[in-house]
């Protein structure tokens, strides 16, 4: 079903109803944004079966938009939606244990984890937030592929429809419905309990879960392909659901983290655009249009981040690392007011934890602020064999902008040029090929040529 | 989308004795759902209405008046700031929030939208 119907075209509204039915569809779908995570959540646990909670739930929201237009929006909505659908698993209990009794007259056997009246009691008892965070948990599993996890969070936890979660990945909506198909598909199949894992398994879990969330902000943040710099619909939902997991998880540093990572990372929106939709890198970005609500959110996100740590005896995660970064840049007033040395740190600190070419070539960054672009590049250059970061466009970027402050503009322009081809993003390309064309200059459109040489700082997580 | 849902109290609908022991936990429990549905993103109650101060410019002449003010029969009593999908979203939860003041209470949940600078 496609509950947007109502407010795209004429034939979607149902005929009987009296008021105007794109509102209350509207109004429908404002509480299945609000209900859809808790209502799957428990049904899963009473069912057992993602696949089958979510089409319960679905079901439950068909009903809910062939009555609701006509008998208006119920006074307690999420509870009419539970009930509706709670009735329908019994129905489908009841059919299947028919069934099954058959089948128990030919195989002498209960099917095993049927759930029946027991799961009903039970499901009044625990509080629905440990099945949400169990839902998450699930929809992130590392037996499905990045896709479809992320998918498959952005449908149960996001609420979000099909055709939404496709126009924001710009693939067809067939492709994600697909993906969702087959991602239950693989979950029923790999017998993936519902559940919190606990033990030696958790630690990979919740990385998965982090990931995911991490990568959905990131595709708002900077589109990898097509002409959009940014989509923020997806960056909000990625902020709430990482709201949403440090709140259900508030002993974890690295949930708190990575809320803090977002916030202040989603706090720069406004000024990472300029005029005609070209970016404007960290260092000349007008810190004034910098969101101090997010920032607050963020710095507030980051100190629980570090409470949570040092209660569990626990060294700072790489998403605790990461805000603690972004936090450097959002205390600085200016960017040359920046704690560079601070942000050399805990870059060190990030390649010990989670080193990678790519934390390294930030470090790099960071080095050739807090020391001088010669410094910086002696840096960049021992990674330029590093295979992972051939075809990476920050290289040449970052490579180009120590050149450039360092005086060598004939081999910033090549290393520009470079970078220009290897990028994905439209207004990207544009911009490295104006570098390219004038590498004594900064970004067009911005002031203070002179201080691009943080636009290296385009290759950390703080863009 | 951001949503700001402003409080606003009827002078007659606010019982003496404040909120029931049962309504401030209803509104704590909502409160909580809310701000772990990652909606929330900031939210306060206001002081009290007869420490007001206005300060008006009207065409041109500032005055500055100390509360209270007889003539007003309502006063903003908090406001939420919300992050939604949608306004039909931030009306949900202001519709929620209302729902948990018990019968004395007159009050008037004011959404409206944040506006955000646009990129550039």
């Amino acid at each position: 079903m496609d509950a947007d119907d109502d407010t795209t075209g004429p034939a979607a509204p149902p005929p009987e109803a009296t008021d105007a039915p794109s509102a209350t569809v509207a109004a429908i779908e404002a509480v299945w944004r609000i209900e859809a995570a808790r209502l799957i959540a428990g049904l899963a646990r009473l069912t057992h079966d993602v696949g089958l909670a979510e089409e319960l739930a679905q079901d439950a929201l068909v009903a809910a938009l062939e009555q609701w237009p006509r008998t208006g929006v119920p006074d307690r909505p999420g509870a009419w939606l539970t009930t509706t659908a709670r009735r329908r698993a019994v129905d489908r209990f009841r059919r299947e244990r028919t069934y099954a009794r058959k089948l128990e007259a030919l195989a002498h056997e209960l099917p095993a984890g049927a759930p029946g009246a027991d799961d009903l009691a039970r499901l009044d008892e625990d509080p629905i937030e440990d099945d949400v965070l169990r839902l998450v948990f699930t929809a992130c599993h590392p037996v499905l592929s990045t896709e479809a996890r992320v998918a498959l969070t952005l449908r149960l936890l996001g609420g979000l429809r099909t055709d939404e979660i496709a126009r924001a990945f710009l693939v067809p909506e067939a492709t994600v419905a697909q993906r969702i198909v087959r991602a239950k598909k693989t979950l029923a199949k790999a017998g993936v309990p519902f559940e919190v894992p606990q033990g030696p398994e958790r630690a990979e879990r919740l990385a998965s879960v982090l990931g995911v969330i991490y990568l959905i902000f990131n595709e708002g943040y900077a589109a990898t392909a097509g002409d959009d710099w940014m989509r923020p619909a997806l960056c909000e939902d990625a902020s709430r659901l990482a709201r949403l997991l440090a709140a259900l998880m508030p002993d974890e540093p690295e949930a708190h983290g990575l809320a803090a990572l977002l916030e202040i990372q989603a706090s720069r929106a406004a000024a990472r655009t300029g005029p005609s939709g070209e970016p404007v890198l960290l260092a000349d970005q007008d810190r004034r249009r910098w969101d101090p609500l997010l920032i607050r959110r963020g710095f507030a996100a980051l100190a629980h981040a570090e409470a949570a740590g040092k209660a569990a005896g626990a060294a700072p995660g790489p998403y605790t690392l990461q805000a603690a970064i972004a936090a450097c840049h959002a205390r600085a007033r200016t960017a040359r007011e920046t704690d560079w040395r601070a942000i050399v740190r805990l870059y060190d600190a990030l390649a010990l934890r989670a080193p990678s070419p790519v934390v390294a070539l930030n470090r790099a960054v960071a080095l050739g602020m807090a020391d001088g672009p010669a410094a910086g590049l002696a840096a960049v250059d021992e990674l330029s064999g590093e295979p992972s970061l051939q075809g990476y466009h920050l290289l040449p970027t970052v490579r180009g902008d120590l050149l450039a402050r360092l005086g060598r503009y004939e081999e910033a322009r090549a290393e520009f040029a470079h970078a220009a081809t290897l990028t994905r993003n439209a207004r990207e390309r544009e911009l490295l090929r104006s570098r390219a064309a004038d590498p004594r200059g900064g970004v067009a459109g911005t002031a203070g040529g002179g201080t691009t040489g943080g636009g290296g700082a385009a290759a950390h997580t703080g863009r | 989308m951001r949503f700001m849902s402003l409080i606003r109290v009827n002078e007659n609908g606010a019982p003496e004795g404040g909120p029931s022991p049962r309504m401030m936990e209803e509104m704590g429990k909502l409160l909580d759902e809310i701000t772990k549905a990652g909606v929330m993103l900031d939210t306060a109650g206001l002081g009290r209405p007869e420490e007001t101060v206005r300060v008006r410019s009207e065409h041109g002449k500032l005055t500055v008046t100390d509360g209270p003010f007889a003539e007003s029969k309502e006063f903003i009593g908090g406001y939420a700031i919300m992050q939604t999908k949608s306004k039909e979203e931030a009306v949900e939860w202001a519709k929620r929030f209302a729902a948990v003041h018990d019968e004395g209470w007159d009050i008037t949940c004011e959404v409206r939208q944040v506006e955000e600078p646009p990129a550039g």
